[in-house]
C-alpha cells in the first residue's frame, strides 16, 4: 500500500514560549501527589517562614537592645512575639519534619509514594493556606496603617485574655482558626506517615529493620494524633466562647481560666516532642554515617522513643507549677518531668556510644549533629532544673525558660533540620551543598546562638521575666541584653549563608551521584534526584543496612543483628 | 538488588492502608471528644444559674436506633463480603435511616431544650457543653451519613461490588466509631450527669 | 509547724538600706536598687528555693561534666584521620551491660532529686499559717496592683509594704491573690517564687522579708498591652517604720483648705469614678486607691517616679508613660490638671 502523507493543519512550534513553560512547571508543583514534590514543597514553605519569624525575632532583639526603646510599640511588639512563636512552631516546625517525612520516608521503606497521594497534596495545601491565612492577619482589621491584627496574646493564648471582652479585635480569631486550618493539615500528615510506614514497606524490611528516622516519624506521626487534636478541641470552644456565646473559659459565668491552660498545654508539651523526635530521626541516620558505626542498641532507641511519646504525654503541668495547683499535684507533675529525661538521656548516650570507636568525618551535617548534641545535653539539664518545682516558681515566665527552650528548638531541632539539609540536599537536588559556605554557617550560627541563649540563661536568673516589650534601666539587665540582641544578629548573618548556599549550589554545587556520604539506607540506592517512581524494581532487604550488605557481601549485617 | 537473597517461604503480609489510616482518624478523633467530654464532666453542676441537666429526658429511642445501626452495618458488611449486593443494599439503606431517625430525634430533643426549656448554647456553663459535646457528636453522624450516602449512590448506579468489600468494612469502622462515642456521651450526659 | 530553714551560705547582698527616718515617705535617692536577682534571696521561700537550685545545679554539673567530657574526648579520640586505611571500624551494635548501666544510674538520680524536691515543695506550700501572719489581699487589675489589708483597714496600690520577719520574731506576711480581670503573676525574685493570679481561682502565697529594704518585681504573666510596665515594689520596714506607715494609711484623706478647687475638680469630674479618695465623695474601685497617693514613690504601677510633673503629664495623657493603660486621657483644661495636680499632690 502506497505511504500517504498528509499536512498537518496549522503550524507547530517546537520550542515552546519561556512563559508556556513556566507555568507548565509551575502547574506541575501546584497539582502534584508526588510525595517528593511535596516533601520539597513543605521544606521551602519552611524555610521561608524561618526567614519571616527570624526577622521578627530581629526586630524584638532590636528593641530589647537597650532600656525603654521605642523601635516597636507595645502592640507591634506583643503581635510580632506572639507570631515568632506561633510561626516557629506549627509554620516552621511542623512544616519541616512533615517535608522530611515525606520526602524520606516512601524511600527509606524502598516505597513507590506514601499510601495516599492525594491526601498528602490536601494535608500539604491545607497547612499552607493556613499558614498565610495567619499572615493575613497582619493586613486584616487595621491595615498597613495600623498596627495590623495579627494575633498578640502570646502563642498560649490563655483565656480569660483572649474572651472577647479583653481580646475585642479579630487577632485571637486569627490565631484560632489558621491553627484549626493547619491542624487537619497535620493530622492528614500524621496518618497518611502511620499508613505508609506499617502498609507499605518492602519485602523483608520488618518493623525492627525500618531506619531509626521511619521509626521517630511514625512515632511523631502517632503523637501528632493525640496531640494536635485537643488544641483543634480547645480552640473550638474558644470560638465557641467568642462568637456563640458560650462560657468554656468565661470566668464571669464560673467557667474557668485553668481548664484552658490544661488542654492547652496537653497539647503543648507533647507537641515539643512532636518537633524534636524527628530531629532526633535525622541525628540517628548521619551520626551513624559520619561515625562510619551502625548505631549502637537500636532496639533500646526504638524503645526510648515510644517511651518518651507516652511519658510526655503525662507531663503538661509543669507549664502550670505557679498557677497555685496543690503541693501533691505539683509533685507529681516534677516526678513526670524528670522520669521523660531518662529515656531523653539513654538516646545521647546512644549517640555517644555511636561515635565511640568510630572514624568520624566533620563533615557540615556532623558538624550540626556534634552541636546538637551537646546542646541537647544542656537543654536537657536545663529542663531538669525547671522540673524542680519550687525553683520553677522563680524561673517559670522568666527568660531563662525562653533559653532553656530555644535551646532545645533552636539548638537542638534546628540544628538537626540544618544536619538534614546539607545531608539529604544532593539526594534531592543532586548536587552537593557547599563545604565551605556551610563551614561558615555552622561556625557563624554556633557563635551567634551560644551569644544569645547563653546569655538568656543569666538574664533570666537576674528577674527578668518574657513578654515585655521593654524593661527598666536600672535593674541590671542592659549589658546583657544587649549581648542576647547582637548574637542575634550574627545567628541572621549565618541564616543568610544558609540561603544564599541553597540557592547558589542548585546550579554550582559539585554533582552528587546516587551515594555521595557512602551510606547505608535505601534512599542512597537511586539516582540523585531520583525518578518519580523512586525503585526500579522493589527493593528486597534483609538487615536494617541494604546498602551496608550490599557493599560488605562478606560480612553483611544480618549475621549481627538482633 | 539481585545480589540480596530472596527468601521464597517468607511471607510478606502488611496491614491494609485504609484500615491504618481509619484507626489513625479514629484514635485522634477520640482525643477531640476526650476534651470535650472532660470540659462537660468538669463543669457539671457548676452552673451558677440557667437550666440543669435535670431537664433532659434520656433519649432510649434514639440511642437503641443508633445502636442499630451499626448491627445493620454488621450486616451489609457480611452481605457485600459474600458477593450478596441487593441484600447489601438492603442493609446499608436501613443503616442510613436508623440514622436519620437518630438525628431527627436530637432535633427534636434540642427544638424543646431551647423554646420551652430555655436553655441555648449561651445560656449557662450546662448549655455551652451540653451543645458543644452532643452537638460535635451529631456533627460526625452527619458525616457519617453523608459518606454511607454516597456509597448508596454508587450502589443504586451498580458500581459497588464484592471486591469494594474492605472499601465498605473501613468506611463502616468510622461508624462503628460514631456509635461507640455515642455510648460515652448517653453514659456521661445521660445518665451519669444528671 | 515552723517551716525549716535552708541555711546554706549565702552570697553576701549588696544593697543600702533604705533610710526612711519619720517613716512616712521613703527617699527615692536613697532606694535600695538592686537587680532582683534570685541568687540574692532575702526571704525564707526564696532561701529554701535558692538552697535547692544549688544541689540541682550540684547534680546537673556533674551530669554536663561527665558526658560533655566525654563527648569532648570522643570527637577528639575517634576523629578520622589521614592516615586511616579505608575500612571501616569495628561494628559495635549493643551492648546489654552498658545499656542497664545507663538507664539504671539516671533512675537513681531521677529519685534522689525527686524527693529533695518534693519536700521543698511540701515546706513551702503546706507552711501552716502563725497567728502572727500578715494577711493582705492583692487583686490583680490591667496594668496595676491593689493591695488591701483587710485587718488595718487600708487599701493602697502598687507599692507594698510588709514587716520584716526574724526568726525570733516571725511575721510573715500571707498574700491571697485574685484578680479583677486576666491571669497576671506576683514576681518579686528576692522574696519568693511567683505564684499567678487568676479570676475565679484564689491563690495563696507568703513572704517573710529578713532584712529591711526594698524589694522590686513586676507581672510575670502576659496580661495585656503593658504587661511590661506593671512593675512591684516591697518595702520590707522595720517595726517602727511599718507602724508609721499603717497609722498614716489608715488617716483619711489631707483636707487643706488652699487646694479645694482641686478636690472640687476630682470629685466633679469623671475622677471619682474610677479612683476612691478616702474622706471624699470618689469611691471609684476601677482604679487604684489615691488617698495616700504621695507616699509612693512611683505612679502607673512603676512607668513613672511620683512627680507633680509626671502626675500632670499622665492625667493629661497616660499614653506618654503607657501607651494602651486604661485610664483615659481626662480632657481638663489646664487650669483643672493645675488644680488637681495642687491637690493630688497633698494626700500623704
Amino acid at each position: 500500500m502506497a505511504v500517504q502523507t498528509l499536512p498537518i493543519p496549522g503550524k507547530i512550534d517546537a520550542r515552546r514560549s519561556r512563559g508556556a513553560a513556566l507555568l507548565e512547571w509551575l502547574h506541575g508543583w501546584v497539582v502534584t501527589v508526588d510525595h517528593k514534590k511535596l516533601g520539597v514543597l513543605y521544606i521551602v514553605y519552611a524555610i521561608f517562614f524561618l526567614l519571616v519569624a527570624g526577622a521578627e525575632a530581629m526586630a524584638m532583639r532590636v528593641q530589647l537592645a537597650i532600656p525603654l526603646n521605642h523601635f516597636l510599640s507595645p502592640e507591634l511588639y506583643n503581635e510580632f512575639f506572639t507570631m515568632h512563636g506561633t510561626t516557629m512552631v506549627f509554620l516552621v516546625g511542623m512544616t519541616i519534619i512533615f517535608g522530611f517525612g515525606n520526602y524520606l520516608v516512601p524511600l527509606m521503606i524502598g516505597a513507590r509514594d506514601m499510601a495516599f497521594p492525594r491526601l498528602n497534596a490536601f494535608s500539604f495545601w491545607m497547612s499552607a493556606f493556613g499558614g498565610l491565612f495567619l499572615y493575613f492577619s497582619f493586613i486584616g482589621g487595621f491595615g498597613l496603617y495600623g498596627m495590623g491584627s495579627a494575633p498578640d496574646v502570646t502563642w498560649w493564648a490563655y483565656a480569660p485574655l483572649t474572651a472577647k471582652a479583653f481580646s475585642p479585635g479579630h487577632n485571637t480569631d486569627y490565631w484560632a482558626l489558621s491553627l484549626i486550618v493547619m491542624g487537619f493539615g497535620t493530622l492528614g500528615a500524621a496518618i497518611n506517615t502511620l499508613a505508609t510506614a506499617f502498609s507499605m514497606r518492602c519485602r523483608g524490611m520488618t518493623l525492627l529493620r525500618m531506619p531509626l528516622f521511619v521509626w521517630l516519624m511514625v512515632v511523631t506521626s502517632g503523637l501528632t494524633l493525640i496531640t494536635i487534636t485537643p488544641l483543634t478541641a480547645a480552640q473550638v470552644m474558644l470560638i465557641i466562647d467568642r462568637y456563640l456565646g458560650g462560657h468554656f473559659f468565661d470566668t464571669q459565668a464560673g467557667g474557668s481560666a485553668t481548664v484552658w491552660m490544661h488542654f492547652f498545654w496537653i497539647f503543648g508539651h507533647p507537641e515539643v516532642y512532636v518537633l524534636i523526635l524527628p530531629a532526633f530521626g535525622i541525628a540517628s541516620e548521619v551520626i551513624p554515617v559520619f561515625s562510619r558505626k551502625a548505631i549502637f542498641g537500636y532496639p533500646a532507641m526504638v524503645a526510648a522513643s515510644v517511651g518518651i511519646a507516652f511519658v510526655s504525654l503525662s507531663v503538661w503541668a509543669h507549664h502550670m507549677f505557679t498557677i497555685g495547683m496543690t503541693s501533691v499535684s505539683n509533685a507529681f507533675f516534677a516526678l513526670s518531668t524528670m522520669m521523660v529525661g531518662i529515656p531523653t538521656g539513654i538516646k545521647i548516650f546512644n549517640w555517644v556510644a555511636t561515635m565511640w570507636g568510630g572514624k568520624i568525618r566533620f563533615a557540615t551535617p556532623m558538624l550540626f549533629c556534634t552541636a546538637f548534641l551537646f546542646q541537647f545535653l544542656c537543654a536537657g539539664l536545663t529542663g531538669i532544673m525547671l522540673a524542680a518545682a519550687p525553683w520553677n516558681w522563680q524561673l517559670h515566665n522568666s527568660y531563662f525558660v525562653i533559653a532553656h527552650f530555644h535551646y532545645t528548638l533552636t539548638g537542638s531541632f534546628v540544628f538537626c533540620m540544618f544536619a538534614g539539609i546539607y545531608y539529604w540536599y544532593p539526594k534531592v537536588i543532586g548536587r552537593k551543598l557547599s563545604e565551605t559556605l556551610g563551614k561558615w554557617h555552622f561556625w557563624l550560627f554556633f557563635i551567634g546562638f551560644h551569644m544569645t541563649f547563653d546569655t538568656m540563661h543569666f538574664v533570666g536568673i537576674l528577674g527578668m521575666p518574657r513578654s515585655i516589650y521593654t524593661y527598666q534601666a536600672d535593674r541590671g539587665w542592659n549589658t546583657l541584653n544587649m549581648i542576647i540582641s547582637i548574637g542575634g544578629l550574627i545567628q541572621a548573618v549565618a541564616i543568610l549563608i544558609l540561603a544564599w548556599n541553597l540557592i547558589d549550589s542548585y546550579r554550582h554545587g559539585s554533582i552528587a551521584g546516587n551515594d555521595p556520604w557512602d551510606a547505608w539506607t535505601l534512599e542512597w540506592s537511586t539516582p540523585s534526584p531520583p525518578p518519580p517512581y523512586n525503585f526500579a524494581t522493589d527493593p528486597v532487604v534483609r538487615s536494617r543496612r541494604p546498602l551496608w550488605d550490599i557493599k560488605h557481601p562478606n560480612d553483611p549485617d544480618w549475621k549481627y543483628e538482633r | 538488588m539481585s545480589s540480596i537473597p530472596i527468601f521464597a517461604d517468607e511471607s510478606w503480609h502488611l496491614p491494609s492502608r485504609g484500615r491504618v489510616a481509619m484507626c489513625s482518624l479514629i484514635i485522634g478523633e477520640s482525643a477531640i471528644f476526650t476534651i470535650f467530654v472532660v470540659a462537660y464532666v468538669y463543669y457539671i453542676g457548676r452552673s451558677a444559674y440557667g437550666p440543669t441537666p435535670q431537664i433532659l429526658d434520656v433519649p432510649w429511642f434514639n440511642t437503641v436506633c443508633l445502636l442499630s445501626s451499626s448491627i445493620s452495618i454488621m450486616f451489609a458488611e457480611r452481605a457485600i463480603e459474600r458477593g450478596r449486593i441487593r441484600t447489601f443494599g438492603a442493609w446499608w439503606v436501613l443503616t442510613m435511616l436508623l440514622g436519620i431517625v437518630f438525628l431527627s430525634g436530637t432535633a427534636i430533643e434540642w427544638k424543646r431544650l431551647i423554646y420551652t426549656d430555655g436553655l441555648s448554647i449561651r445560656t449557662n456553663l450546662f448549655g455551652t457543653t451540653f451543645y458543644s459535646l452532643v452537638g460535635l457528636h451529631a456533627t460526625h453522624v452527619v458525616v457519617g451519613l453523608l459518606m454511607l450516602s454516597l456509597v448508596m449512590i454508587f450502589t443504586l448506579l451498580g458500581r459497588v461490588e464484592q471486591r469494594h468489600a474492605e472499601r465498605v468494612q473501613v468506611l463502616s469502622l468510622y461508624w462503628h466509631f460514631v456509635d461507640a462515642v455515642w455510648v460515652v456521651v448517653f453514659t456521661v450526659v445521660y445518665l451519669v450527669g444528671r | 509547724m515552723q517551716p525549716r530553714h535552708f541555711s546554706p551560705p549565702t552570697r553576701p547582698s549588696v544593697f543600702v538600706l533604705a533610710l526612711a527616718c519619720m517613716g512616712v515617705m521613703p527617699s527615692v535617692a536613697q532606694d535600695a536598687l538592686t537587680t532582683p536577682s534570685i541568687l540574692a534571696p532575702a526571704s525564707t521561700p526564696a532561701k529554701e528555693i535558692y538552697g535547692l537550685s544549688l544541689f540541682v545545679l550540684l547534680i546537673t554539673g556533674a551530669i554536663f561534666v561527665v558526658v560533655g567530657g566525654l563527648l569532648a574526648f570522643v570527637i577528639i579520640r575517634f576523629r578520622a584521620r589521614k592516615s586511616d586505611a579505608e575500612h571501616e571500624p569495628a561494628q559495635i551494635y549493643g551492648s546489654v551491660r552498658v545499656e542497664l548501666a545507663w538507664t539504671v544510674i539516671p533512675v537513681l538520680i531521677v529519685v534522689v532529686l525527686f524527693l529533695t524536691t518534693a519536700r521543698i515543695i511540701f515546706a513551702i506550700q503546706d507552711a501552716p499559717e502563725p497567728e502572727s501572719a500578715l494577711d493582705v489581699t492583692v487583686v490583680g487589675h490591667q496594668f496595676w496592683w491593689e493591695f488591701r489589708y483587710p485587718k488595718l483597714n487600708i487599701v493602697t496600690a502598687n507599692e507594698l509594704h510588709v514587716p520584716v520577719s526574724s526568726s525570733a520574731d516571725p511575721e510573715p506576711t500571707y498574700l491571697r491573690l485574685l484578680s479583677a480581670d486576666v491571669d497576671h503573676s506576683f514576681w518579686v525574685p528576692q522574696l519568693g517564687g511567683k505564684t499567678d493570679l487568676i479570676p475565679n481561682h484564689p491563690n495563696e502565697m507568703w513572704i517573710d522579708p529578713h532584712k529591711p529594704g526594698l524589694y522590686r518585681g513586676q507581672c510575670a504573666q502576659f496580661c495585656g498591652i503593658e504587661h511590661a510596665l506593671m512593675l512591684i515594689r516591697v518595702y520590707a520596714d522595720t517595726p517602727q517604720q511599718f507602724d508609721a506607715w499603717v497609722k498614716n494609711q489608715q488617716r483619711p484623706a489631707a483636707d487643706d483648705a488652699a487646694v479645694a478647687a482641686g478636690r472640687q475638680v476630682f470629685v466633679s469630674e469623671a475622677c471619682a469614678s474610677c479612683h476612691t479618695i478616702v474622706g471624699t465623695s470618689a469611691h471609684g474601685t476601677f482604679g487604684p486607691d489615691l488617698t495616700h497617693l504621695m507616699s509612693r514613690a512611683t505612679i502607673a504601677a512603676g512607668a513613672a517616679t511620683n512627680t507633680p510633673e509626671n502626675l500632670r503629664a499622665w492625667i493629661e495623657n497616660p499614653n506618654t508613660f503607657k501607651p494602651g493603660a486604661l485610664m483615659p486621657a481626662m480632657q481638663l483644661t489646664k487650669k483643672q490638671t493645675d488644680q488637681v495636680v495642687a491637690y493630688l499632690t497633698t494626700l500623704h
